[in-house]
């Protein structure tokens, strides 16, 4: 059972209809996850990290086209029909959403949002899915669950409320889950509560998970492995030690420079690689790194650059491994 | 009716000089509901203009022994109950329309927005009271305050005009509230005030420029209301008077005749849809061209 | 919460206040003596002055004002100029044509608007959209009494299905009188329906990109389930609020479609009034329907606090 992967991700690509027309806003991304494994998803804004994760949960507006192959315990889920695609959302893959002041609805009770996945997916009775709400939000530490679970969400402060959806996404036990940013919006005291939590959740229930952030911080601190987006592609990937201690990319070793201060969680715009992430519309040919590359050469610019094994399990895509590896991002 | 509209106007404050001229009208040529409604309310326009130097007919003559003719070469869509060729009564009656339209979103564009713009500068008990008055105002639709003046000075084109012109107060206190508060927030502003500027000069330097490209585009939806206001009071007897024509007078003769010469109520009714959908049409569009934040959205 | 209730229901006093206030001036004060008015230029002085005695004209304005704000809220209006009887009897034996009618009216609209906007906004950009949506524009340009009489036309002249005007009454059950405003209520729908539906579909869309709706979606809702569950509810401000804005449009237009289909309602009654100068039955015709108008914005207000949670709270 824990030899096979829970998910499998072959050569996924996402287009998507922006306001200047259709752009690739992920491609080639290939990964596998284990039945309690835990990847780390990192990059800058808009690399394509939430658009990987929203093409897990079949969440992508109508207008997206999506390529390649996502396996989910061995069934493909590329092309899925919504319906089918709900029996599992919220049920065996659940998602913890970045900004918790907007996710839940404000017209509802708290309790009701926490009941609703099972009420949906569990088939038991109302009166039991509110007990199990209780007893949800009791786990997930909001003070005085039974008082508090007939309060709607303008009652609670964001931490508190990142708790509740964190109920929520967990309420039917499901096998992965997806964090994309469960922190950014939240105080700098409160992140480390929440992330604490998450570990434990994940632990203690045995579930993979994916945790998307900007902060190489909370990627060290919380998953096996993790993956560098870069422009809509994993510029690296490989378990999170080795990519701590021997990294290839230029543009994760810019990353890693670029990181505040230890301590320092909140996720803050990395500035300090020059220049900025590449519009979408107008991604260059070759390399998406190339035009803030300090070592870039005219070939990069020829094709995207294949996937390079530097170590165990450890893939670079870049075709000047052996320089940027020589440099040492390591010494940073 | 118009608060949705107004919401999404107020919302919105951007600077309509800074996009060149040409870059709008090649982008107007191409939006399609801003070039019908341009059409359509040029075609009205057309009409009143022509009505002043040139009618088929006289408009107010009365020729009762041929009346209620069926269309022909001579009358193109016939005559009324008294003779009068129905083509000058359409062409003349769009005169009146345009006529108080015109001077009622006149009335409530320049008390609507130097009350608002007053209530954005000086904040406070002022604007709360400005704003609660036109929340007030808008409990008396134009017919309720046209039949409180019909009341007591009789029906006429002034007490339309007055009428509908009260009525158009409160949303333009509305939409250049909202907007002009929304400049009043931005970097610009501030830095004149740092400069010691006055809240007069301001407004008229800074808030004003800067919220005509909403003004225009409530002033076209606001015309079409006050058409269809005007329309509804010359129906009513309080509006125009006879002998001078008008679309809602027309309906109203029409009326008495629905089973002998149905077509009289067909055309003025027409008439009134036409000129207030292209209004409604060209401002929909005004407002997609002069704001593509918005535009984006439809 | 009673915080929020007293400060609507102030509010709400107020603005009455103010209504009469300058009802009374307009209708009362500035038009000078009715007694006058009623009898013409030419009546002798004695008996205008009889006359003006005898309606109670020869008081103070404030004491007459102060009287007529007394009387109203004892449901004594006063007796008309004309006819010499109470007011109060004359505006309730309309009221059971116009309230019906605007009932009517307000219920065709919702349930027309609510499912052209619903239905527009879950296929939005559809064909289905497009075309509803160029309808609800015809529908905004036309003005009601033209629609009014184009109905007449086609049910009444071409068709003779329905009476071309009239009122049947209660008297012979609930059928006749129905039927009988079936037509004035759909002409005053279809204009106002057009307007809610555009907002009722920009609403939900504007709601069905909030976070909470991928939230929902995330959680194995399906596409049917977020609209009715999630999105309608919070929806349902900014329509609510466009329709009480929409029933002093209504009102004024039962008025006009009154006089289209010959209705004796309260908008025929102002109408008689006028020409026989009651000026009495005039003003407390038009009080009476700014407080519905403003009593309707009031009832909307506090709706609100119902469906939307977080106004209680903020409100205290
Ligand atoms: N629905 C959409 N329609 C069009 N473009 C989109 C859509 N969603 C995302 N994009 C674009 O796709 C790119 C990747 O966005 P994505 O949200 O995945 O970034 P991200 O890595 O999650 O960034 P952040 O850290 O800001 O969340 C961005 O350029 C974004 O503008
Ligand atoms: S492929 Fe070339 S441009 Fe891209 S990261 Fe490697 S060296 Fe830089
Ligand atoms: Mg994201």
């Amino acid at each position: 059972m824990s030899g096979a992967p829970l998910i499998e991700v072959k050569d996924l690509g996402v287009r998507l209809n922006t306001s200047r027309g259709p752009a690739q806003a992920v491609r080639g991304v290939n990964f596998a996850l284990r039945r309690g494994e835990t990847l780390g998803l990192v990059g800058e804004s808009g690399c394509g990290k939430s658009v990987t994760a929203l093409a897990l949960m079949g969440l992508l507006p109508e207008s997206a086209v999506i390529s390649g192959s996502i396996r989910f315990d061995g069934a493909e889920l590329v092309g899925l029909p919504d319906a089918a695609y709900c029996k599992l959302r919220g049920n065996r893959i659940s998602m913890i959403f970045q900004e918790p002041m907007t996710a839940l609805n404000p017209m509802h009770t708290i309790g009701h949002q926490v009941a609703e996945p099972l009420l949906r997916h569990a088939g038991i009775s109302a009166a039991e899915a509110r007990q199990e709400a209780i007893a949800l939000l009791d786990r997930v530490g909001l003070p005085d669950a039974a008082k508090r679970v007939d309060a709607y969400p303008h009652q609670f402060s964001g931490g508190q409320r990142q708790r509740i959806t964190i109920a929520m996404a967990l309420a039917c036990q499901p096998d992965v889950l997806i964090a994309d940013e469960p922190t950014t919006a939240l105080d700098v005291t409160i992140q480390g509560q929440i992330l604490d939590l998450i570990a434990g959740l994940v632990e203690e229930r045995g579930m993979s998970m994916i945790l998307i952030s900007h902060d190489l911080g909370v990627i060290a601190e919380n998953v096996n492995r993790m993956m560098v987006m870069y422009g809509g592609t994993v510029v690296e990937s490989g378990a999170t030690d080795a990519v701590f201690t021997r990294m290839g990319h230029p543009y994760t070793q810019g990353l890693f420079r670029a990181r505040p201060r230890l301590g320092a969680r909140k996720g803050t715009r990395l500035k300090t690689i020059a220049g900025t992430v590449p519009e979408l519309a107008d991604l260059p040919a070759g390399c998406t790194f190339a035009d803030r590359c300090a070592i870039v050469e005219a070939r990069c610019r020829a094709a995207l650059p294949a996937v390079v094994d530097v170590g165990a399990a450890h893939g670079v895509r870049c075709i000047r491994t052996d320089v940027s590896m020589a440099a040492g991002g390591s010494i940073a | 009716m118009s608060a949705p509209l107004t919401a999404s106007a107020a919302t919105s404050a951007i600077a309509p000089g800074a996009r060149p001229v040409t870059g709008f009208w090649r982008r107007a040529l191409r939006h399609r509901s801003f070039v019908l409604g341009a059409v359509l309310s040029l075609i009205v326009l057309g009409a009143a203009l022509l009505s002043l130097v040139w009618t088929p007919w006289s408009a107010t003559d009365i020729d009762i022994a041929s009346k209620l003719r069926p269309p022909s070469a001579a009358h193109w869509l016939g005559t009324d109950v008294l003779g009068r060729d129905i083509v000058s009564l359409l062409l003349v009656g769009a005169r009146s329309t345009i006529l108080v339209g015109v001077i009622a979103v006149g009335i409530g564009l320049s008390f609507g927005v130097c009350l608002g713009l007053v209530a954005a500068a000086r904040k406070g008990w002022t604007e709360e009271l400005i704003m609660r008055m036109s929340d007030f105002t808008f409990a008396f639709p134009a017919v309720l305050s046209a039949i409180m003046l019909a009341a007591v000075a009789g029906p006429g084109m002034v007490t339309s005009i007055t009428a509908i012109g009260i009525f158009q107060i409160p949303t333009f206190v509305r939409v250049t509230r909202g907007s002009a508060n929304a400049i009043w927030a931005r970097e610009f502003v501030l830095a004149a005030r740092a400069a010691g500027k006055g809240s007069f000069r301001i407004t008229i330097e800074h808030v004003l420029p800067n919220i005509l490209s909403i003004l225009i585009v409530q002033a076209t939806i606001q015309f079409a209301l006050a058409i269809l206001a005007e329309a509804a009071l010359s129906y009513l007897g309080l509006g125009t008077q006879p002998p001078q024509p008008s679309w809602g007078r027309m309906l109203n003769d029409a009326q008495t005749l629905l089973f002998q010469s149905p077509m009289l109520a067909v055309y003025p009714g027409a008439a009134i849809a036409i000129a207030v959908l292209g209004l409604n049409l060209l401002g929909d569009g005004l407002r997609d061209l002069l704001d593509p934040r918005l535009a984006r959205e439809r | 919460m009673s915080v929020f209730f007293l400060r609507r229901i102030l509010t709400l006093v107020a603005t009455l206040f103010a209504a009469s206030l300058i009802i009374f001036l307009v209708l009362d004060a500035l038009p000078g003596n009715a007694a006058q008015m009623l009898m013409g230029a030419d009546a002798s002085p004695d008996a205008v002055r009889a006359l003006t005695v005898k309606l109670g004209l020869d008081q103070p304005l404030t004491v007459r004002y102060l009287l007529w704000i007394k009387g109203m809220a004892v449901g004594d209006l006063g007796n008309s100029y004309v006819y010499g009887t109470p007011v109060a009897g004359l505006i309730a034996e309309r009221l059971v044509l116009t309230i019906p009618l605007a009932i009517m009216s307000m219920l065709i609209t919702v349930v027309l608007a609510l499912a052209a906007g619903i239905y527009t906004a879950a296929n939005h950009n559809k064909l289905g959209d497009v075309g509803v949506m160029s309808l609800t524009q015809v529908g905004i340009a036309l003005p009601n009494f033209w629609f009014a009489i184009l109905l007449i036309l086609l049910f009444s002249v071409k068709l003779q299905l329905l009476s071309a005007g009239g009122f049947a009454g209660w008297d012979d059950g609930i059928w006749p009188g129905i039927r009988s405003l079936l037509l004035p209520s759909i002409s005053l729908a279809v204009v106002q329906a057009a307007i809610l539906a555009r907002v009722t579909r920009s609403a939900v869309l504007e709601v069905l990109r909030e976070d909470f709706v991928r939230t929902a979606r995330a959680k194995g809702l399906g596409k049917r389930e977020v609209l009715w569950r999630h999105v309608l509810r919070n929806a349902m401000i900014p329509v609510m609020t466009v329709m009480g804005l929409q029933f002093a449009n209504l009102l004024a237009g039962t008025i006009v479609i009154e006089n289209v289909f010959y209705l004796p309602g309260l908008g025929r009654l102002i109408f008689q009034s006028i020409a026989n100068r009651d000026l009495i039955v005039v003003r407390n015709c038009v009080m009476l329907l700014a407080a519905m108008v403003v009593t309707v914005n009031f009832v909307v207000d506090i709706l609100y606090a119902f469906i939307d949670p977080r106004i209680k709270v903020s409100n205290l």
